[in-house]
This record gives structure tokens, sequence and C-alpha cells, in this order.
């Protein structure tokens, strides 16, 4: 068990980044330690910068580094178009897929799949039934504990990874409104890409100023990112075998370095954490992964 | 189509039945169901008396078991969907695979809907759930234009039930985490959205401030009418604003799209509200009731009559109402 060593995974890229930021920052994260990196719009199917066959070339790109590529599909599926290109996503056979809504799964019964932290697997027989479809993955949904999960690896069928969320603004809601274009008067339909102008969200604060939520189009995030640093001698005991990191604007190779030298060097954390709150918008929290509410920060000091 | 309408008690219950549902949805006193409000709810034995209740008068009975569990509450939701199957209810109303599998495996002759916080948004999810739970009608979440509704009509091999009056949610039903990223209790989790327990009220010179979970999520000034505090529907700045910058405190209204929805191939049209008052339900479901007779009658000249709109726009949470996600430019 001394041996057992998580994988790190880049999770898909939640925001609007510019085409040449996209390809950029893929190009950097080929340079660092993670093992898995998930490719894809996850979001809003209006964030066309990329098109599938764009995604195919660059995943296959990534692979050649030595990465394992993982395509992440879209979470709310509406349209029918949106439906086509999840079935094209579902067709091809060179790269596993990341399901983010039952019509992923529906579509990739019988081959391995992934499941992204938005599909509600919140009990084992949930996780059995899913693993007898094909699931060889799965993304431990945001709001759940360290004692659930605790649970759920109990009784993990043969051949299931278990990934979980360690860093990064939660993906907390979906909705068929866009509060990006809200914010500025705009309706979805011409939308005007705003969320370009927004590479981390737009913040959301209550009325006494203090940041809430991020406005990510038609997802709502936490305003704080979620950090399980020192989280990780926990999950490596609790045999979590990856752990997912989502893409900021900024420094996400040196979150990615915290990260993996806290694998090598578990004495690291502590100085990792302090290094952390510098690098993160606007502070962290912790609160789910204790059985708190998930804004609560620091919960591992106060237990 | 079948008029669905909450109930939260038996007095609601029969006030439902009494004024012309066909049918009523109602949970257990616990977390089993999304409606898990202190004081609301039944208890097995008001539960069989209002079956009989419902029964007697031909209306049908759904029981929703429709939050996920959690392995340490599982045997919680078997034990609610053996006690569904032993009280008779002619459907339970289900979101989490692992209940669904359940209730297929130990009850398979009980017919089994999709709860609409499944979040099947889309006909390749229903066929899922159809195809492996054999589900039999899907509540969709209110998310969907009409277009985007027909669409999954066409394509569905079950029934469908849309909302149809009552407080909206604008995200995707059973994805929606803001409730515990605040307060550390969800819909999915706990059963209930922004709970009581969370909420505080604090006069200020300022106005009356509402928070939850300790965020202040609005101040209402003077003349301003407080409705319930649901996270979303509160009031925050971005950027140099400050407005309801998730959604506005409005009910979803769809009465004057009824033979629409006929047209479209709708089954069911679902009345929210079981936390509301059986005098609430009462007058809701009579005009509900009145309006669906009215567009079965003649949808090509079906109206709805202005004493209906003002009934139900008194009793709409912020008093105003809203065609949600079925007109176009909200989306």
């Amino acid at each position: 068990m001394n041996d057992f060593q998580p994988k790190l995974a880049l999770g898909p890229i939640l925001y609007y980044w510019p085409l040449d930021t996209i390809l950029d920052f893929y190009e950097r994260m080929a340079e660092t330690p993670v093992d898995i990196i998930y490719l894809g719009e996850t979001v809003c199917s209006k964030r066309k910068l990329l098109r599938t066959q764009d995604w195919l070339t660059l995943a296959e790109k990534l692979a050649q580094t030595g990465k394992e590529v993982v395509l992440s599909t879209l979470t709310l599926l509406e349209a029918d178009s949106e439906l086509k290109t999840l079935r094209r996503l579902c067709e091809q056979k060179d790269f596993l897929v990341e399901a983010n809504d039952m019509a992923a799964v529906h579509l990739l019964e019988g081959s391995a799949f992934v499941t992204g932290p938005s599909v509600n697997i919140y009990n084992s027989r949930t996780l059995k039934r899913l693993a007898d479809f094909g699931l060889r993955r799965w993304v431990l949904p945001i709001e759940l504990s360290r004692d659930t999960l605790a649970d759920m690896q109990a009784n993990r069928p043969d051949g299931v990874e278990t990934e979980v969320f360690v860093y990064g603004r939660l993906p907390l809601a979906y909705s068929a409104r866009c509060f990006t274009a809200r914010a500025h008067n705009l309706p979805k339909d011409d939308c005007q890409y705003r969320c370009l102008d927004y590479p981390d969200g737009l913040t959301l604060s209550s009325q006494d100023n203090k940041p809430f939520l991020t406005l990510n189009g038609i997802q709502t995030q936490s305003a704080r990112s979620c950090n399980l640093l020192n989280a990780l001698p926990e999950m490596k005991k609790m045999g979590v075998d990856i752990l997912r990191i989502s893409p900021q604007s900024k420094h996400t190779e040196k979150v990615i370095n915290i990260f993996h030298r806290g694998l090598e060097e578990p004495e690291s954390v502590t100085e990792g954490m302090k290094r952390l709150q510098a690098l993160m918008p606007m502070g962290a929290c912790d609160g789910y992964w204790y059985g708190r509410a998930g804004m609560e920060a620091e919960v591992k000091d106060r237990i | 189509m079948e008029l669905v309408c909450p109930a939260g008690n038996l007095p609601s219950l029969k006030a439902a039945v009494d004024n012309g549902a066909n049918a009523v949805y109602m949970g257990f006193r616990d977390d089993t169901n999304a409606r898990h409000f202190a004081g609301l709810n039944f208890t097995i034995a008001k539960m069989e008396q209002g079956i009989r209740y419902a029964h007697e008068r031909n209306a049908r009975v759904f029981l929703a078991i429709n939050t996920y569990p959690q392995p340490n509450g599982f045997l919680r939701w078997q034990q609610a969907v053996d006690n569904a199957a032993e009280l008779g209810v002619d459907a339970l109303i289900v979101a989490d695979i692992g209940v669904l599998d359940y209730a297929c495996e130990r009850h398979p002759d009980l017919a089994r809907h999709l709860s609409v916080q499944a979040s099947a948004t889309n006909y390749e999810a229903i066929n899922f759930y159809h195809e492996h739970f054999g589900i039999r009608r899907v509540v969709l979440p209110r998310v969907l234009s009409l277009s985007q509704v027909k669409h999954v009509v066409e394509n569905s091999p079950v029934a469908i039930e849309v909302f149809g009056f009552g407080s909206l949610c604008v995200m995707v039903e059973g994805r929606c985490l803001l409730s515990s990223y605040a307060t550390g209790d969800s819909p999915n989790t706990f059963g209930a959205c922004s709970p009581a327990s969370a909420v505080e009220w604090r006069e200020t010179p300022q106005g009356l401030e509402t928070h939850l979970g300790g965020v202040l999520i609005d101040i209402r000034g003077e003349g301003e009418s407080a409705g319930y505090p649901t996270l979303c529907k509160g009031r925050f700045n971005v950027g140099k604003e400050t407005y309801y910058a998730i959604e506005e405190p409005t009910s979803l209204n769809t009465i004057e799209m009824l033979p629409e929805l006929k047209a479209a191939g709708i089954s069911a049209i679902k009345i929210e509200g079981r936390q509301r008052s059986p005098s609430y339900i009462a007058q809701v479901a009579r005009v509900w009731r009145a309006a669906l007779d009215a567009s079965e009658q003649n949808p090509n000249s079906y109206k709805p009559e202005a004493s209906w709109l003002s009934e139900l726009s008194k009793v709409s949470e912020g008093t105003q109402t809203t065609l949600g996600a079925y007109h176009r430019p909200w989306q």
C-alpha cells in the first residue's frame, strides 16, 4: 500500500478561452507531470473556437506526448445538434470518453467509459449498476464527503477507478439560462461570446461584497477554489486512484507541481498549502470533503 | 392531459382531489423525498387514508422517493420503496439509479416514473432509463423550450410530464449544489433547497437582510415583499450592478400554453408546491381543472380567462409569473 501512488489528472477547461490561449495552454500542460488530460467543451455548445475535429486533433497530439487523453462531453444536452456532437465523440474508438450526462452513458454502454462529477453516483448500488454497463472510472460527485467515499470504496466493483476533484473552482450548477449574457443584458441567443472576457469566470458577490459564486455562462461555480492538498495522505490510504486539478487561467503548472510534490514528498504539503494560497483567485474551500457546507474553509484545522 | 397536483399533507390531498386533480403526488416524512420540510409529508397511517380517499374518487397517487441516498442511508430508501409497494401507490417517482434498480428487482410491477431530479433533458437519457429501468413516464426539467420539449416527446418511448405552475428552478434539477455549497444540505442529499434552519433574518437600517448559511443573499427595503429566501432568487453584486443575478422571484405559469402542450404530445401537467397550504392547492387545482377542460373542449379558441390569471397571480411567488424556458427570450 505504501507504494500506491495516485495519478494526477487535469480536468477539462471549464471557461471559454481564445483559440491560441487554449493551444498554448495544452502545449505547456504536455510538459507537466499530469498523467491524464481531459479535453473538450463541457459547459456550452456555443463555444466553438475548437470544433469537434480540432479537439480530436489536439487529443492525438497530446497522446503522442505520453499523456492519457480522455474526451469530455457536454453536461446539459438540450438541442439535437448537441446530441449529434455527443454521438460523434462516443462513436470514436481512439480515446476514452467522459460522460457528463446519462445520454452519454447510454451511447457508451458496452464499452469502457468514465463519468464526470455531474453524473450522480451517490451510492454503491448505482456504482455497481453503471460498472455493469462499462464504467471504468468515476469522479466523486462534488458535494459528497470523505465518509461517503470511504463507504463507496469498501464496495467498489473490480476494475473501477475512483477520481476526486481536488483543486479548482467547483462546478455547482447548470442552467438553460446564461448568467454571463444576463449580466450584460444580452439574450443567450446573442451572447456575443462575453465568456471570452472572463478567463476565470465572472465573480458574483453578496451585497456586503464577499465573493460567493462565479458565473461561467450557463454554469455556476464556487468563487473559492476547492483545495484538498492536505487531504492527500488520507486519499492515498483510501485508495483514490486519480486526483483531478481543474484548469485556471494562471498558475495551473504551479498548482500541478505542488500536488505532484505533495504526492512524492508528503512533508511538502504544509509549504504547498501556503504557496497555493497565493495562486487561488478568491481563496480556498474544502467543506464538502469533511461533510460540511462546501464553501467552508480549512475545516481540517477545526475538527 | 392529466392534472398532477402536490399533496404535502392529508388536507392538501383532499383539496387537490376535490378540486379536480387526476393524480396527486406526495412523500414520506424524511429525506427520501425532495420536499423534506418540517411538519410536511405523510406518516404511513396518513398515507393509507390519503390513498383510500384518492382511489375512491378515481384519482391516482404517486409517491416521490426522489433524492439520492448515500451508502449509510440506503436502507431507508429501500424501506420507503417497500412501504410504497405495500401501501398500493400507483407509481413511484424516482431519481437515483440505485433506488430504481432496487425497485425493479423487488417490485417489478410497481410503475416507475423518472423524477425531475434525475435531470433527463434529452431523449437519449430517457432511453437509458427506459431500457434499463422500465420507466413509464419522465418529468422534464424546467429548462427546455417548447420546441425542445416537442422534440423530446417525438423521440421518447415513454409519456412526458411537464411542470405547469409553481416555483421555478432556473438550474437543472438534480444538478444544482448551490444550497449545499452555502448550507451543507442540498435537494440531492437532504431533500431541501436553502433549508429553513440555515436562514437568518436581520433588521438593519438598510432593510431586512436575509442570510443563508451566513451568506447575505438579499436586502429588502420597505414595501418589498419577502418570499421564501431561495439562494438563486437573491440579489447579488456582479460588476457594478446589484440585481437578481440568477433569477427573479417569479413563478412558472404555462396556463396560456395548454393547447400547444397538448399538441406537443404532453401526457401530464404537474403543479409544484407540496409545501403550500391546502387552500392554495384547492385554488390552483380548481383553476387548472377549468383551464384543462376548456383547452380540451376548444383547443383552437382557448384563451385563459382573466379571473384564472388573477387568481393564480395572487398566489404566485413574487406575484409575477413567467413562461420560463418555454419562452425563448428567457433562455
